[in-house]
């Protein structure tokens, strides 16, 4: 229950943070793809400056997490083809829909209902990846 | 302090937030990804029986749906109470060459009428557009293995190859969609 709580907050937090940033619109979407505006640019680039710094210490350091567990980040499986391959897929998405997959919930709290498809057809999207699977190159 | 609340809020504080957002989770033992919550959609809602890729403990999941709950519940929280006026904006460049393409909202909006309005669910093209995008979000994510949270915030911030490769392809993508199939879509 507490749990529950802890992340629906956290969610919360991040869905505030999604709208008001702007990184949910897809204006600012359509400006970064057009290099006209260093805002999401400077979103990703300082939430990696950041990152970088602070997964460094957790791993040097040996940060236990609140529990106290060793905290251990799997390394993504080794190879490129998806990577490239389904990265670009994803990218043409993203500059249609103008909303990656957190943005997504968000817009659709915010009361942007038509966002609901985008949501139905990215899960149908996972749905089809998840038959084809066997077939593609990994 | 009020009012810088109530605006956007700059780069410089929304990077380092989602920063701190995905160090939570991190230390909560977790990770952060929003996608996966799109396969795990698909095996609660009966995928599992379909084919291996959605036979998995889905419930241990639950605890990122809770989350996306709690996105979707922020972004009401936002425009309602956080926000005076949504308009975005956006530079005078983009602004100027949306409207070759007919967006004429630009600048005066948080998303384009045309493609997100009530109104535009009811115009075929617009609704097609929409749901193919998100059909290719859903698709290149998973087959990506993650999306902007999983690789190019998580990934990149561990500096792992596989999530650089993934982020040159979605800027590849985008950069192919906004300048090369805008003008075959909205001419």
């Amino acid at each position: 229950m507490i749990n529950t709580i802890k992340y629906l907050l956290t969610g919360i937090a991040f869905g505030i943070i999604m709208f008001k940033s702007e990184a949910a619109s897809w204006f600012r979407i359509v400006e970064m793809f057009q290099f006209d505006s260093f805002h999401m640019y400077g979103i990703i680039g300082s939430a990696l400056a950041v990152g970088v710094i602070g997964i460094q210490l957790i791993k040097r350091n040996k940060v236990k997490s609140f529990s106290g567990e060793e905290i251990i980040i799997p390394p993504k499986a080794k190879g490129w083809k998806n990577y490239l391959f389904g990265g670009t897929i994803f990218g043409l998405g993203w500059g249609l829909a103008g909303a990656c997959p957190g943005p997504i919930f968000t817009l659709i709290g915010a009361g942007f209902l038509p966002v609901i498809v985008v949501l139905a057809s990215a899960i149908a999207g996972t749905f089809v990846y998840g038959m084809l699977r066997p077939k593609l190159p990994h | 302090m009020l009012e810088a609340i109530l605006n956007p809020w700059p780069w410089y504080v929304s990077g380092p937030l989602i920063a701190a957002v995905m160090f939570f989770l991190i230390l909560s033992g977790r990770n952060f990804g929003m996608s996966g919550n799109l396969r795990t959609l698909c095996a609660a809602i009966g995928g599992n029986k379909a084919c291996d890729f959605f036979k998995f403990d889905w419930k241990a999941q639950r605890w990122n749906l809770v989350f996306s709950i709690g996105a979707i519940v922020g972004g009401y929280i936002a425009i309602t109470f956080l926000s005076t006026d949504v308009s975005v904006d956006i530079s005078e460049n983009t602004i100027q060459w949306l409207q070759q393409y007919g967006f004429n909202d630009g600048g005066s909006a948080y998303l384009p009428e045309q493609l997100f309005s009530m109104e535009a669910l009811s115009n075929p093209k617009s609704l097609i557009l929409i749901a193919v995008g998100g059909f290719l979000v859903g698709f290149g994510s998973r087959f990506a293995g993650g999306c902007t949270s999983g690789h190019a915030i998580s990934g990149l911030s561990d500096l792992q190859l596989p999530s650089l490769i993934a982020v040159i392809g979605f800027f590849a993508g985008g950069l192919l969609m906004v300048h090369f199939i805008y003008p075959l879509l909205f001419a």
